[in-house]
C-alpha cells in the first residue's frame, strides 16, 4: 500500500446537506476521521446525530455533498453501497437483533451469505468475537433470552464478525438498564484500544473522555464543534456547547 | 378400589361442585348432554343397520343406515375410477397420508419437505395415469373422489405458496410498475367468485398456451385454484411483512446483506411464522372450496356421494352419505389446524 491510501481519512464527509421536506436535518456537515480515529458525536436531541452517522452506511441518503469511505465514494449505485456496508459495522440503540435466529446464527448469517465463509470458518469467527465480548456461553440461545446489555454485546459481536474497517454506534446505551451499561461500555473501551475506526453517537461523557481522540458537537444539523477531549472538555469555544456540556455534567 | 373412589370423589368436588355457579352448571350441562346425546348414540349406534338391502329396511329399524356407506364404500371413496385398477388410487391415498404424517411428525427436515411432495405428487400423477409398468392408462376424467380432492388441495395450495410470496413481495415493491400489477392481480382475483374464476380460467387458459397443446380440464381446474388462492395467501403473508420492524431491514442492510438474502434470511421467515393461523385458515377454507370444483363436471369426494344417492336403493340415505363425507373433510381440516399449532409452538420456542 502506498503512503497516499493510508494518509487519507478512513471516512470523509463533504459539506452533507440532507432535508426532511422542508426541514434541513444536515446542513454543510464535514467531518474527516482517520484510520484508527474514535470520534464521540453528541448533541440535543433533534441535532441531527442519528441522521449523520445512518448517511454514512446510506441507511439514509444525503441530497447534496459528498460521504467517502475508505476512499469509495457513496453513490446511489447498489453494488457500491452495498461494497462499503460491508466494510462499516453498525450498532443500533434498539439491537435489532435478529429474533428468528440463534446468537450463533445471527453472528454466523452475514459472514457465510456475504463475505463466502464457509460455515466452520463462520462459526469459529463468531465464537472468536462471543469470547471477546464475554459471553460464549450464550452461543445457543435466542435473543429473546438474554438481558439488554447481552443483545447488545451480540451486536457488537454480529458487526464484528464482518470483520468491518469501521465501526458506527447510535446510542448503543440508551436502551439499558444502568447496570448493565458498564459492561458494554467496557467491550467498546476494549474495541477502541485494538485501533478500530469508530463513530459513537453517546451521551455518556465519562466513556467519551476515556475513549474519544475526538469529540464533534452537533446541533439543529450542524456541526458546531470539533475537538481533542482534554479541549473539549475544559474549553469549549462555543456557547452553545458550554450549554450543552454544563446541562448533560450537571445531570 | 376405595382409594380410588375417594379421588375420584374429592376431584369432582373440586372441580365441578367447588362453587355454587358451577354445581349449577355441571348439572344444567349433564342434563343437556344426556338430553341430546342419547338419542344421537341411540341413531348412530344402538339402532344402526349395518347388514339393510335398502333405505326402507333402516327405516322400520329407525336408526342409521351405515349399509350405505358399506355397500358404496368403494364408489364413495374412487367415484368412477377402473374397479379392478382401484389399488392404484388406494396407494395415491397411502402416499398422501405417509407425506402428511411425515411432515406432520417433522420427521423429515424442513428443507426435505418441498421435495418429498413435489416427489410424491410425481408418484401420484404416475400411478393415477398408468400406461406405463404395465399398468392401463386411466384419463383424468375417471380420477375422483378422495384422491382428486387430496390432488387438488395438495397441487393448488402447494403451487399457490412461491406466488403468493411472489405477490406479497411484489406489492411492496419499490417499483411502482411491478406494484401495480401485482395490486391489479390480487383485487381481481379476490374481487370474482371462485366458480366465476374457475369457468373464466377454463376459457382463458387455452388461449395463453401455444395452439395445439391441450390440458385436461384437471389441470385447468388445479392451475385456476393455485391461482385464486395465492391472492388470499398473497394479503396474509404481507400483513406479516408489514409487522416487522424497520430496525430487521435496517440491520439486514448494515450488514451488506442483498434484497434476496434479506428477504429470504431475515424478513420472511419472521413474517411466514407470524401469521400462520391465518394461512391455515386460508388453507383450510380452500380445502373445502375443491368441492366447488363438481360445478365443471369433476367428481370429487362430495360429488361421489351425490352420485352414490342417486341409487334408488339408498335415496333416503343423504344423511349418512353427507355425514361420512364430514368426517373425511373433517379429518384432513383438523390435522391442519393440530399441524399448524405444533409449527407455532415449535417456532416460538424461546423467540419472541
Ligand atoms: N424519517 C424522518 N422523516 C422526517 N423527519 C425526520 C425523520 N427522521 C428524523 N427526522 C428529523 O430529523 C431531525 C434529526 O433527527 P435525528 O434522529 O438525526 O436526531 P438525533 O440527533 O439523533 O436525536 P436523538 O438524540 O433524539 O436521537 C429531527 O428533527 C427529526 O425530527
Ligand atoms: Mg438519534
Amino acid at each position: 500500500m502506498g503512503s497516499g491510501v493510508q494518509d487519507r481519512p478512513m471516512i470523509e464527509l463533504r459539506h452533507v446537506y440532507k432535508w426532511f421536506g422542508a426541514q434541513a436535518v444536515l446542513s454543510d456537515v464535514s467531518l474527516a476521521v482517520a484510520r484508527g480515529g474514535r470520534v464521540v458525536v453528541c448533541g440535543p436531541s433533534g441535532a441531527g446525530k442519528s441522521t449523520m452517522i445512518r448517511c454514512i452506511n446510506r441507511l439514509e441518503d444525503h441530497q447534496q455533498g459528498e460521504i467517502f469511505v475508505d476512499g469509495m465514494e457513496l453513490t446511489a449505485d447498489v453494488k457500491q453501497i452495498e461494497a462499503i456496508r460491508r466494510e462499516v459495522g453498525m450498532v443500533f440503540q434498539q439491537f435489532n437483533l435478529f429474533p428468528h435466529l440463534t446468537v450463533l446464527e445471527n453472528l454466523t448469517l452475514a459472514p457465510i451469505r456475504v463475505r463466502r465463509m464457509s460455515r466452520r470458518e463462520a462459526e469459529d469467527l463468531a465464537m472468536l468475537h462471543l469470547e471477546r465480548v464475554r459471553i460464549p456461553e450464550q452461543a445457543g440461545k435466542y435473543p429473546a433470552q438474554l438481558s439488554g446489555g447481552q443483545q447488545q454485546r451480540v451486536a457488537i459481536a454480529r458487526a464484528l464478525c464482518m470483520k468491518p474497517q469501521v465501526m458506527l454506534f447510535d446510542e448503543p446505551t440508551s436502551a439499558l438498564d444502568p447496570e448493565m451499561i458498564k459492561e458494554v461500555l467496557d467491550v467498546m473501551l476494549e474495541l477502541a484500544q485494538s485501533g478500530m475506526t469508530m463513530i459513537c453517537v453517546t451521551h455518556e461523557m465519562g466513556f467519551a473522555r476515556e475513549m474519544a481522540d475526538m469529540l464533534v458537537f452537533m446541533d439543529r444539523g450542524e456541526v458546531i464543534e470539533t475537538a481533542p477531549p482534554d479541549l473539549f472538555f475544559t474549553a469549549p469555544r462555543n456557547e452553545r456547547t458550554r450549554l450543552f456540556l454544563g446541562q448533560i455534567l450537571r445531570r | 378400589m376405595s382409594v380410588g373412589l375417594t379421588r375420584a370423589l374429592r376431584w369432582t368436588r373440586a372441580n365441578l361442585f367447588n362453587t355454587p355457579l358451577n354445581g349449577t352448571l355441571t348439572v344444567v350441562i349433564a342434563f343437556l348432554l344426556l338430553r341430546f346425546l342419547s338419542p344421537m348414540i341411540d341413531w348412530a349406534v344402538l339402532r344402526a343397520s349395518l347388514s339393510a338391502r335398502d333405505d326402507r329396511a333402516c327405516a322400520a329399524v329407525g336408526g342409521a343406515c351405515w349399509a350405505f356407506i358399506r355397500d358404496w364404500f368403494r364408489f364413495l371413496i374412487f367415484g368412477r375410477y377402473p374397479y379392478a385398477q382401484q389399488w392404484r388410487p388406494a396407494i395415491v391415498l397411502v402416499i398422501f397420508v405417509a407425506l402428511l404424517l411425515a411432515s406432520f411428525s417433522r420427521r423429515l427436515p424442513a428443507r426435505r419437505l418441498a421435495p418429498a411432495w413435489l416427489g410424491g405428487l410425481g408418484a401420484v400423477a404416475l400411478l393415477m395415469r398408468g400406461g406405463v409398468l404395465g399398468m392401463p392408462y386411466v384419463e383424468t376424467g375417471l380420477w375422483n373422489g378422495l384422491p382428486l380432492t387430496l390432488i387438488l388441495a395438495a397441487g393448488g395450495l402447494g403451487a399457490s405458496f412461491p406466488l403468493a410470496l411472489l405477490l406479497a413481495l411484489g406489492r411492496r415493491s419499490s417499483l411502482p410498475a411491478l406494484r401495480v400489477i401485482c395490486t391489479c392481480y390480487i383485487e381481481a382475483a379476490r374481487g370474482i367468485p371462485f366458480i366465476a374464476w374457475l369457468f373464466l380460467m377454463l376459457v382463458l387458459l387455452p388461449l395463453f398456451l401455444p395452439p395445439g397443446l391441450v390440458i385436461a380440464k384437471l389441470w385447468r381446474a388445479e392451475i385456476a385454484f393455485a391461482l385464486f388462492i395465492a391472492a388470499y395467501l398473497a394479503e396474509v403473508v404481507r400483513g406479516g411483512l408489514q409487522a416487522i420492524p424497520r430496525g430487521q431491514y435496517e440491520a439486514a442492510d448494515a450488514l451488506g446483506l442483498g434484497y434476496a438474502q434479506k428477504t429470504l434470511r431475515v424478513i420472511l421467515p419472521q413474517a411466514l411464522a407470524l401469521t400462520i393461523p391465518a394461512q391455515v385458515n386460508t388453507f383450510i377454507g380452500a380445502f373445502k372450496d375443491t368441492a366447488l370444483i363438481s360445478i365443471i363436471g369433476l367428481f370429487d369426494v362430495l360429488q361421489d356421494t351425490n352420485t352414490a344417492l342417486n341409487d334408488p336403493a339408498w335415496r333416503m340415505a343423504y344423511v349418512e352419505g353427507y355425514l361420512f363425507t364430514g368426517v373425511i373433510y373433517f379429518a384432513f381440516c383438523y390435522s391442519m389446524s393440530l399441524y399448524s399449532r405444533g409449527l407455532e409452538r415449535h417456532l416460538g420456542q424461546g423467540r419472541r
